[in-house]
């Protein structure tokens, strides 16, 4: 067919046109964003998160999910961790407790991966203003 | 069949252009709205629907008003309406996508609408209208689609569309009963707290719904060569006639009860909007207006000489459509609220920016009115030639 | 328990088989040797009931001045914004006429008193609630452990049929961002975001952690909190001793907030 050119230039450009942001940032990955811990996230509970790091780094926000559900609709707040550990489930009075440096904690790695939580819009980030 | 729709004249092309400026500024409008927040409409804690929620009211009515051209063809075999029923369901297509927006448009948190899935939750009657609405566009689509294709085609459209045509007729139905059900169950508030709801609204439907549907055919028959017919539009005028005096009916009914019984709750927002309450009555020059309206209508469509005189008919058709859009449009929806649980009177009056986003969703609406009509009617151009 | 454990494993199963399933499972496998279970509980502390209610003896209130301090607090601890714009308004408790209150109630001859004093309104905690019944996405529900009405702010869409099923005006809408309307902001207590609805929630964040409602605490003991489900309670007590109405009781929502008159 007389049509098989046009066709074939044509999906190349449409295939040419999806893959922009491909072509367009190759080679121009920014650098893996590097984390600060605060002092206090150090030291509490001996340097260690609710949950292990790997997990935390994956799926906090899984976890945060489950820790909202459960606040607000069950009703159970405390959250007891694998080795037995127990916590409050709290954005701003638990994890910013520790990471109160939202920043360069929560900030840099969201910016990073281009997401953009809507947590900040109701709790507060600040709970303590230091740093 | 699509690329019947981009093949028009200079005037079609300047039509669709002015809808799309219209539904421009109203989405410019809207993202305003988005960012702000529902602050920039009229709204209030006391009045928490209104404008956009009135004309999805008003809206459902005209999509379930489409069956009035399906039912008396398939199940009466009035072989007349065989001609005009693809006009019934496309105008019923139009409707409904604007109620979808309006109701998206409504909302605090669009980007979550999809949690009415995630989450669903059979015990209220948003969720089941959500269905209806969603149904009966999926039916008329499927149903006028292939209605018009097999026509296109010089064949019988296929057998398993029967089926589904005559499921559309009770939905229609359904698709304002439902509408209807959200006012009609709550508690406190008195105005909508009665049984005849859904048949208001179904009536109100049957009025406008064929009255639009009349003005449309007028306007067909003027600007292309395909005629819809004067022995349809005749009998489209009765339906319109008969189902006028219903809701007007129905609306004594209402005050019968109210008064009679003399119970303050039902009078209330009758009393706020016919004659003001507490000092405060904007809607009443508005209402009054609207039910002149009606009345005029009946008085122009029930006599058959002025019925049968189309120049008549087309002022009565806007009547009716007017006189009912003002009802549920404004007073349906406000009437409820004011006075409010407290017997506190806070008006509601849409501010310039809610007006230019609901232009924006009519502006939608008749862009999907005209694409299809537009098909349709070079769809039976092309059969006739 | 049982159901949020389940819907955690659940969760974790789900999204170890996304990209990230090794660390994960490494990390599971690593910890559940140890220590095999992961719990959602209530805190040691908590105040529980069967269904939470309130009894307001409003003889104590005589002027607006009385009921200041305790609407106060209420809007302190919960963030609720100040916005000067009565259609934007967002209140949790507030102070009403007793025409306004009870309108099926007032009489033609009021008493003097009762015509002149102020009337604390708020969320009903109904043991019926329309609005959770209308709502499309369950965001407000009635919480099945102890009865409080509660907002789940993530999940509402701010359609308002809640504001239009509630016959006692208790809910607001965010018609618009409320965080530059708050004063003071309670740090421990979320804000809200524009585009959803709120209202009171008996203070379900403090009874967690074993504190009475912030206007009971407020109140000089002119607002009693407690089970109604429970003879032995102080609730139960004052309603056995004393006359009490609630508002529009003839709707059948079954109000759990009583007021001694």
């Amino acid at each position: 067919m007389s049509d098989k050119k046009l066709i074939i230039a044509g999906v190349v450009i449409f295939v040419a046109l999806i893959a922009f942001p491909f072509w367009f940032n190759m080679g121009k990955a920014a650098p893996a964003p590097e984390l600060k811990l605060t002092e206090h996230a150090k030291t509490a509970n001996d340097g260690k998160c609710v949950m292990p790091v790997d997990y935390m780094k994956a799926e906090h926000m899984q976890l945060l999910d489950v820790w909202r559900h459960s606040v607000v609709r069950n009703a159970e707040r405390t959250f007891v961790n694998t080795s037995g550990k127990e916590f409050n489930m709290s954005l701003s009075n638990t994890c910013l407790d520790c990471h109160s440096n939202k920043a360069d904690f929560c900030d840099r790695c969201h910016n990073y991966a281009s997401v953009r939580p809507y947590c900040w819009d109701c709790h507060i980030d600040n709970p303590k203003e230091t740093e | 069949m699509l690329e019947l729709a981009i093949k028009g004249s200079k005037k079609y092309y300047a039509w669709v252009a002015f809808l799309m400026a219209v539904i421009g500024i109203g989405f410019l409008v809207y993202l305003k709205q988005l960012s702000f927040g529902l602050g920039i409409t009229g709204l209030s804690r006391d009045v928490s629907w209104g404008f956009y929620i009135a004309n999805f009211t008003f809206l459902v009515g005209v999509a379930a008003g489409g069956v009035m051209v399906v039912l008396p063809y398939y199940l009466h075999d009035y072989k007349a309406f065989g001609k005009i029923t693809i006009l019934g369901e496309f105008l019923a297509i139009a409707a409904l996508v604007m109620c979808i927006t309006f109701v998206v448009v409504d909302l605090g948190q669009p980007m979550r609408v999809f949690n009415t899935l995630l989450y669903p939750s059979p015990g209220s009657i948003l969720f089941w209208d959500i269905v209806v609405l969603q149904g009966y566009l999926f039916l008329n689509l499927v149903i006028g689609w292939n209605v018009l294709e097999a026509e296109r085609n010089g064949t019988h459209y296929q057998a398993w569309v029967k089926p589904l045509i005559f499921l559309s007729i009770p939905w229609a139905v359904s698709i304002h009963t439902v509408t209807a059900f959200l006012y009609a169950g709550l508690p406190g508030r008195g105005f909508w707290m009665t049984a005849i709801m859904a048949p208001r609204f179904l009536s109100s439907a049957f009025a406008a719904g064929p009255a639009l549907l009349i003005l449309l055919s007028l306007f067909i028959r003027r600007v292309t060569k395909f005629d819809p017919g004067r022995e349809q539009i005749q009998s489209l005028a009765k339906i319109v006639a008969y189902a006028i005096c219903i809701n007007v009916f129905f609306f004594l009914c209402e005050v019968f009860t109210a008064f009679y019984s003399n119970i303050p709750e039902h009078m209330d927002h009758i009393k706020y909007l016919f004659a003001g309450l507490h000092g405060k009555g904007s809607l009443v020059p508005w209402m009054w207006t609207s039910y002149s309206l009606m009345i005029i209508s009946i008085i122009l469509l029930v006599n058959p000489i002025t019925r049968k005189h189309e120049g008549v008919l087309a002022f009565a058709c806007v009547t009716v459509f007017v006189g009912t859009w003002i009802d549920k449009g404004l007073g349906m929806i406000s009437g409820g609220f004011v006075p409010n649980p407290m017997h506190q009177v806070t008006e509601y009056a849409p501010t310039i920016p809610e007006i230019l986003i609901t232009l924006g969703v009519y502006g939608i609406g008749a862009l999907v009115l005209t694409i299809l009509y537009k098909m349709s009617v070079a769809v039976k151009e092309e059969v006739a030639a | 328990m049982e159901d949020s454990r389940r819907r955690f494993l659940m969760l974790a199963g789900i999204s170890a088989v996304g990209l990230t399933a090794k660390p994960v499972l490494d990390a599971f496998a690593a910890e559940q040797k140890q220590h095999p279970t992961i719990g959602l509980k209530k805190a040691k502390d908590a105040l529980t009931a069967k269904q939470w209610g309130m009894v307001i003896d409003t003889r104590n209130f005589h002027s607006a001045d009385d009921l200041e301090p305790i609407i106060e607090a209420c809007h302190k601890t919960h963030n609720v914004p100040s916005i000067e714009n009565e259609h934007h308004e967002v209140k949790w408790i507030w102070e009403e006429h007793f025409h306004n209150a009870f309108p099926g109630l007032a009489q033609k001859y009021q008493d003097e008193r009762t015509e002149h004093a102020p009337f604390l309104a708020l969320c009903n905690h109904c043991e019926n609630p329309p609005c959770c019944r209308v709502c499309p996405t369950k965001a407000t529900f009635k919480r099945e452990s102890d009865g409080i009405v509660l907002m789940d702010f993530h999940r509402c869409i701010g359609c308002r049929f809640c504001m239009a099923a509630c016959p006692y005006g208790s809910r607001s809408f965010n018609f618009r961002d409320p965080r530059p309307f708050i004063e003071e902001t309670n740090k421990s207590f979320p804000t809200r975001m524009k585009g959803v609805v709120e209202k009171c929630n008996f203070c379900a964040e403090r009874l967690a952690v074993g504190k009475l409602p912030a206007c009971a605490e407020a109140s000089d003991g002119a607002i009693v909190f407690g089970d109604l489900y429970d003879p032995a309670s102080e609730v139960r007590e004052l309603l056995r001793t004393n006359y009490t109405i609630r508002r529009k009781q003839g709707l059948g929502t079954e109000p759990a907030v009583y007021y001694i008159v």
